[in-house]
């Protein structure tokens, strides 16, 4: 029986991204459906009920949410290829707990940069570049998180580098100047057409940040 | 695998977050070593260097090597340790039980915080928000006995310790978990019959009491 997998997600969303970038690496077709967060599908609040997010897999018309389980649960199901999980249980728990950190850290604190001004900026500005100092900590000289691959971590994190520039632009810093070996791991992640065909362009997810803005009224 | 392992959580008490951890030793059979960490005084050296990101208990030690963030020890104790299984085997099933994990984690505790820390509106507000949380996992266990099909596991070691904290929130709030949530109430109860619960669940009383010590901390009264 031939697979169905359907992806609700949207261009601009970095947890989607990361769905769709572990889709390329296990080389699995599928829909990709673009939602309007302002207007979300019966479709994805019915199969999402709980928190009514995106991305949701959708496989075989059964769903699965929060973007950090259908991840591991793509590598469970397709066991073809690479494992994005390393196979020792010790590097297994240290890649949950780096996947986990970008979780919770990266997202809230880079939005507080786009979305703040003054003290309050300036203060998730600085969070923000130790956040990211301590990633380029555990980095250190491996290629990648996963080590001579792609893996769990790099998947999950890579999306954000879509919004470099915006949190860049709007704190007034430059990632690269605080952070170059983590711009040297984003530049190699992109030789990886898997990253490269997904993650949109730079200058777009900042004029649809300048956009939110003005949705939001935080001008 | 060794069999000289040596397995210490470092642990509080009072932690939900630890008391997964050692729910989950027990099931699995796995003797260790709980060493108390002075969380409202000073931290240890060994858990500031286990933990360097975030300073928190738990921390399991296996053989030395730390292991962070109550979820993700959960996961390596049952790929070390795989019998008896805490996780389903299909990978559909899986995908659930984390999901539920992680609503737990994200819900749960700081959704209760929000009660013993509010007054007024505010607490009123926290008092539905956390009924609705309960109301959504009640509907997750349906007529199940745990909720994953196959036994006490995952999910029920990560919310378990939580209903330590439960009577603390019910003073407070002025509401009964078992009178909004007969079934999740039941479930408590099958649990608790569980030794591994029995023995590592705190007395709810003495608990209430640590809130209380809390409250009067955070200049609530």
């Amino acid at each position: 029986m031939a697979d169905k997998v359907i992806l609700l997600s949207s261009w601009v969303s970095a947890f989607g991204l990361r769905v769709q970038i572990a889709l390329a690496e296990k080389e699995v077709d599928y829909e990709f459906r673009e939602e309007n967060l302002f207007d979300k599908s019966p479709l994805l609040l019915e199969l999402n009920p709980v928190h009514k997010k995106i991305p949701v897999l959708i496989h075989n018309g059964k769903p699965v949410c929060e973007s950090s389980v259908i991840i591991q649960y793509i590598d469970e199901v397709w066991t073809n290829g690479p494992s994005l999980l390393p196979q020792d249980p010790l590097q297994r728990a240290n890649a949950r707990f780096w996947a986990d950190f970008v979780d919770k850290m990266i997202y809230q604190c880079g939005s507080r940069v786009w979305k703040n001004k003054g003290d309050a900026q300036a203060a998730a500005k600085k969070e923000l570049i130790g956040i990211l100092k301590q990633l380029e900590g555990e980095l250190g000289e491996k290629p990648f998180f996963g080590g001579e691959t792609l893996g769990y971590v790099d998947i999950v994190l890579v999306p954000f580098s879509s919004w470099f520039y915006t949190y860049e632009t709007f704190g007034g810093f430059s990632i690269e100047k605080e952070c170059p070996k983590l711009l040297a791991w984003v530049r190699r992640c992109n030789e990886r057409e898997s990253v490269s065909k997904v993650l949109p362009d730079r200058h777009k997810v900042y004029e649809r940040t300048c956009g939110l803005k003005k949705r939001l009224g935080l001008e | 695998m060794s069999k000289k392992d040596e397995v210490v959580v470092l642990d509080f008490w009072v932690s939900p977050f630890a008391m997964r951890v050692k729910i989950a030793l027990e099931e699995k059979g796995i003797k260790f070593e709980a060493r108390e960490e002075d969380l409202l005084g000073n931290k240890s050296e060994l858990l500031l260097q286990s933990n360097p990101i975030y300073k928190k208990v738990p921390v399991l030690l296996h053989n030395g090597k730390p292991l962070c963030e109550s979820l993700v020890i959960l996961n390596y104790v049952d790929e070390t340790w795989p019998s008896p299984p805490l996780l389903p085997t299909s990978p559909y099933e899986r995908s659930v039980a984390k999901f539920w994990a992680d609503f737990v984690d994200k819900k749960i505790f700081e959704g209760g915080s929000k009660i013993w820390k509010s007054k007024g509106e505010a607490l009123e507000v926290a008092k539905k928000e956390f009924e609705e949380c309960l109301k959504l996992l009640e509907g997750a266990l349906g007529e199940k006995e745990y909720f994953a099909g196959n036994g006490f596991g995952f999910v029920d070691i990560v919310l378990i310790p939580h209903i330590s904290w439960f009577y603390g929130y019910e003073q407070f709030g002025g509401f009964k978990v078992e009178e909004q949530c007969p079934k999740l109430g039941a479930w408590m109860k099958r649990c608790l019959g569980r030794e591994s619960v029995a023995k590592v669940l705190p007395d709810p009383a003495k608990v209430h009491e640590f809130i209380c010590k809390l409250r009067k901390m955070h200049g609530i009264e």
